[in-house]
């Protein structure tokens, strides 16, 4: 491959200053971040049990996290479980176990895809829109007007928004999965002729108790670690407006993270309940 | 008699290296305007928060209406800023609530009100501001005039007996700023309230201060009445007036 002569190894360090200084830097900025976090997530179940309770703001916000998400969460779940049922037909077919179609697509919704996927949406949707809200209410003083009132902004506006998507996520999974079960059952009849109780009896035979409660547990931390990392990033936004993009942006990417850090901690846990 | 209702003794505060306060004092009497006069950076934002607990001393003593707000717990302190209005330098009106919402908001602690008392009180705010029609708009309607009429409406909703005002003038044109001045003294003549009013607007000054304080670098560097001040052989002090 080529090399450009002017990048001397010199000119690469300083245009990438990677010193020790700087992993240091960025060690300690980790570390301080978490403790951060943990303390805000002390602070959310401190006031989570304190009286007085905010339920107008809760249902407020239930009604916007989850029924406002349910159209996004409808689509992508009818669209995962027809393309799924599609793509894993040739497979299935080389081996002659075209039977087998509709189990195996509602074991991988069920389980894995339809929580994941619909949390991955929630993240997007949800996550953004509280890390934006709650920055840009810091950048206008919205926060401190709320305080100087004798309020406490985090209860109304935290604890009100983590409980909402926590509740909010495992319903629209529960919604995702039907739907999805529902593409599958078209997709299976795209190419081939299988009425609805037939199929329905098919995904039933082979799904049990344990492939539906872990999965369904697990969208309850889902829910709760994509609003908090949210809030967290727009309550602490201290850069301005600019401010208000990176904690849109960073409660996104840190929420997507945390679902699949927490999939694979409840696989590992699953699977010590099942053999 | 006169009441003292806010005392502040030696009160310093420093972000890092930077000392924003160096030393402030002052006192303010029950139904008395006092203006604070400086340029921007002087401190001034910061000092007005350092009163109500939103920025933390470092060292010195906030005592309003005869509580040492360093000794409040978070209770005690939301009691007392039930009894201090804060009007921001951006109204700081809540986004997703309409105009009544927002006056509303802060009266949501008194559920022993019923709800037709709390409309006649959010009217009799707006009513006060000279807004009585804006009641179901939203904040995004409304130009920066109005909002800070509207933010002066939320502040007096809880009939506050000291009101602090963060740059009330800020970004309105000069006719606006003399109706803000002037509300600011209708409010203090109909509710005998005392104010601390922080800006660098001069004509606010002397329409509303009984009283004024100028700050240079976080110090006080002079005291007196606006007339006096004016008068003032100090190049600094007197280049506010010119």
């Amino acid at each position: 491959m080529p090399t450009n002569p002017n990048i001397t190894d010199n000119k690469l360090e300083k245009a990438l200053p990677l010193s020790e200084n700087n992993y240091l830097k960025s060690i300690k900025g980790f570390f301080e971040e978490v403790t951060l976090l943990t303390k805000f997530t002390i602070r959310f179940f401190k006031e989570v049990v304190k009286p007085p309770y905010e339920f107008n703001e809760l249902t407020k916000q239930s009604y916007l996290i989850g029924y406002k998400s349910f159209p996004l969460v409808a689509i992508t779940g009818f669209i995962m479980g027809l393309v799924l049922t599609i793509q894993s037909r040739p497979t299935l077919a080389q081996f002659g176990a075209e039977s087998w179609l509709p189990a195996m697509v509602a074991v991988s919704i069920i389980r894995e895809i339809g929580p994941v996927i619909t949390a991955l949406i929630f993240a997007g949707k949800v996550g953004s829109g509280i890390g934006a809200e709650l920055a840009s209410m810091k950048v206008t003083e919205q926060i401190d007007a709320m305080e100087v009132s004798g309020i406490n902004p985090f209860k109304y506006l935290v604890v009100t928004r983590v409980l909402s998507a926590t509740l909010m996520l495992p319903v629209l999974v529960i919604v995702a999965d039907v739907i999805s079960l529902y593409g599958a059952y078209i997709g299976v009849n795209l190419k081939g002729d299988v009425n609805f109780h037939l199929f329905f009896v098919k995904v039933f035979e082979k799904l049990t108790f344990m492939d539906v409660f872990p999965a369904l547990i697990k969208t309850f931390f889902f829910g709760f670690i994509i609003a908090l990392i949210s809030c967290y990033k727009g309550y602490n936004s201290n850069k301005g407006t600019v401010g208000v993009g990176q904690s849109a942006n960073a409660a996104v990417v840190y929420a997507s993270l945390m679902i699949f850090i927490i999939d694979m901690i409840a696989v590992q846990i699953t699977s010590l309940f099942i053999k | 008699m006169e009441t003292t209702v806010a005392e502040i003794t030696h009160l310093k505060k420093s972000f890092g290296s930077n000392d924003v306060l160096k030393d402030i004092s002052f006192k303010i009497d029950q139904g008395e305007n006092l203006a604070i006069l400086g340029k921007s950076g002087s401190g001034k934002s910061v000092l007005i928060k350092c009163l109500v607990g939103l920025i933390e001393p470092d060292e010195g003593k906030v005592i309003l209406l005869g509580e040492d707000i360093s000794e409040l717990d978070n209770e005690g302190l939301n009691l007392l800023r039930k009894k201090i209005g804060f009007l921001f330098q951006s109204a700081a009106l809540y986004d997703s609530m309409t105009v009544g919402e927002n006056l509303a908001f802060p009266l949501r602690d008194l559920k022993s009100k019923p709800k037709e008392e709390i409309d006649t009180l959010v009217m009799e705010a707006l009513e006060n501001v000279g807004l009585a029609d804006a009641i179901h708009k939203m904040p995004a309607e409304l130009s920066g005039g109005m909002r800070k009429r509207v933010g002066l409406a939320r502040t007096l909703i809880l009939k506050p007996e000291i009101i602090l005002y963060d740059e009330p003038t800020t970004g309105l044109d000069p006719i606006t700023s003399r109706e803000i001045s002037q509300l600011i003294v209708d409010i203090q003549k109909k509710y005998n309230t005392a104010s601390i009013i922080i800006t660098h607007d001069i004509e606010c000054v002397r329409i509303t201060a009984n009283r004024m304080i100028i700050i240079k670098d976080g110090e006080s560097v002079a005291e007196g009445t606006y007339e006096e001040l004016s008068k003032s052989k100090d190049e600094w002090v007197n280049s506010f007036f010119k």
